[in-house]
């Protein structure tokens, strides 16, 4: 690249500061605090039934709990409304099981048309992939971690 | 002709002598919504995917603009299509459809204006007694190729823009009828740096005034010889950077300056953010809405700049910024010679 074009370049991005709407950062994060905070307030409640009416301990509660926040969250992504559910909460619906939920779901009813093996199967992660990569690499170095401090 | 440094003039006034623009549920629902030929409620139109839908749109906007202009799909010498889809596979297939040749050409969203160009030029140099000039998009095949998954919840920036559902079809040739196509301005390829796909109003505006500002200089003529000039989909963002960086340039476009993602859609619209983008959103505004005021006699010359980011996934995902580019073309109503 010239030097002159990466010149212009420079002065074009310096003229475009404040001529594009940012994202409201306010208005999002209290939407996200929101949305994310039903979210988990649904789980909440979602546990205490199994607690109260299967007489589960906590603890063995919190696996069928997330089960059925996955079922919801798969369902609405079908129904195609968690997308604009989550244009409305943004990270509100991104953070919690339900927006993982989303990433694998939506993935695989877009690639459904090119069959299961190489549509559904290879690119149902396509999305959430790198949340599972990096989720066991981090996991790794967190037990590495804590091995050594422990035994060393 | 060749006039100036990127302009041609077609001295036989090639005319458009039939349009056809099929779109989607959104679309129909927007400003120019009783314009377009056909519009389609089922995002799918009763096919299996969002690809074949796209073709079908693209297949059903050729058949009305043949049909329109009184001739059949066999009188048709070539056809210029291209859409925003690897291997233009809506153009190619369509063109299977129609069984006519065919030239794919891909300029993201400023393939219509280049489909246009291509067949006055074909036209005008005899090649062609009629060529087809058309161009499809669909918000569902594009946020596939270009974004995420239809359905994956990911938030978007107030300066996205929405990919129309829709296909326009343009037939040209030296008819009695019809607006004519006087010049064509083909534009340089402008990259000044910006990165974020979200941000392709600004990416591209640079692009369309470098074109508008050619324009001027090869034909000579000023705005005022100008009733109307439309860039093709730099939306709410774009629109606004475009005319300061014109304005800069001492080319004052006032009001007779607009957008085709701008007219595409109402501004209060759910999810259309800045604008309509895509590559049928330029020919369906322009085919339905801006060519029928010309025949309406409202407007004598307008000029149409289709705007395109050559951007793809994998460059975009590489941080490399985005290449754009701008096609004009003069229309003319009939009366004026």
């Amino acid at each position: 690249m010239s030097i002159q074009l990466g010149n212009r370049q420079k002065q074009y991005q310096q003229f475009l500061k404040g001529r594009q709407p940012s994202r409201p950062f306010f208005r999002n994060s209290i939407r996200a605090f929101l949305a994310g905070g039903t979210t988990c307030l649904l789980g909440q409640g979602i546990q205490e039934l199994f607690v109260h009416f299967f007489h589960m301990s906590e603890k063995m509660a919190g696996n069928p709990t997330v089960a059925i926040l996955i079922m919801i969250s798969a369902l609405l992504t079908g129904l195609g409304v968690y997308d604009i559910f989550s244009q409305w909460a943004g990270a509100g619906s991104a953070v919690p099981v339900t927006g993982f939920a989303n990433a694998i779901t939506s993935a695989a009813l877009e690639h459904k048309t090119e069959g299961y093996v190489v549509g559904i199967g290879s690119n149902m992660f396509k999305i959430a992939g790198p949340v599972i990569v990096f989720g066991v690499v981090a996991a790794f170095f967190v037990g590495l971690a804590r091995y050594i401090i422990l035994h060393i | 002709m060749l006039i100036g440094q990127q302009t041609w003039e077609f001295p036989s006034r090639p005319r458009v002598l039939g349009t056809g623009t099929a779109v989607g549920e959104k679309e129909g629902t927007g400003p120019l919504g009783k314009e377009f030929d056909l519009v389609f409620t089922d995002p799918y139109l009763g096919q299996e995917s969002f690809e074949k839908a796209e073709r079908k749109l693209l297949e059903q906007a050729q058949e009305k603009a043949v049909q329109k202009a009184g001739v059949t799909m066999e009188d048709v010498d070539f056809s210029v299509s291209g859409d925003l889809l690897p291997h233009l596979i809506s153009a190619n297939f369509a063109a299977r459809t129609n069984g006519q040749p065919m030239l794919g050409i891909y300029s993201a969203c400023a393939t219509s204006m280049q489909a246009v160009a291509l067949s006055a030029l074909l036209v005008d140099s005899q090649a062609a007694r009629y060529a087809l000039a058309s161009t499809s998009s669909h918000n569902s095949t594009a946020e596939r190729i270009f974004r995420y998954p239809t359905e994956y919840g990911a938030q978007k920036p107030p300066t996205a823009h929405c990919t129309v559902t829709g296909a326009g079809s343009a037939l040209i040739g030296n008819g009695t009828t019809g607006p004519t196509i006087r010049y064509a301005t083909l534009g340089k390829v402008i990259d000044l740096g910006v990165k974020s796909p979200w941000e392709m109003g600004a990416a591209m505006a640079p692009a369309a005034t470098d074109t508008i500002v050619a324009h001027l200089r090869d034909t000579g003529l000023c705005v005022e010889d100008y009733d109307f000039i439309a860039t093709g989909d730099l939306a709410r963002v774009g629109h606004p950077i475009a005319r300061e960086l014109l304005l800069r340039q001492h080319v004052d476009l006032g009001d007779r300056f607009s957008d085709c993602g701008i007219l595409m859609y109402h501004a209060d619209q759910p999810e259309v953010f800045s604008g309509g983008s895509g590559s049928a959103c330029c020919a369906c505004v322009t085919f339905a809405h801006l060519l029928r005021k010309l025949q309406a006699g409202k407007w004598k010359r307008i000029l149409v700049v289709a705007t395109g980011a050559l951007l793809s996934t994998i460059s975009a995902q590489q941080s490399e910024t985005i290449p754009c580019i701008a096609h004009a073309v003069t229309f003319e109503a009939e009366t004026v010679s």
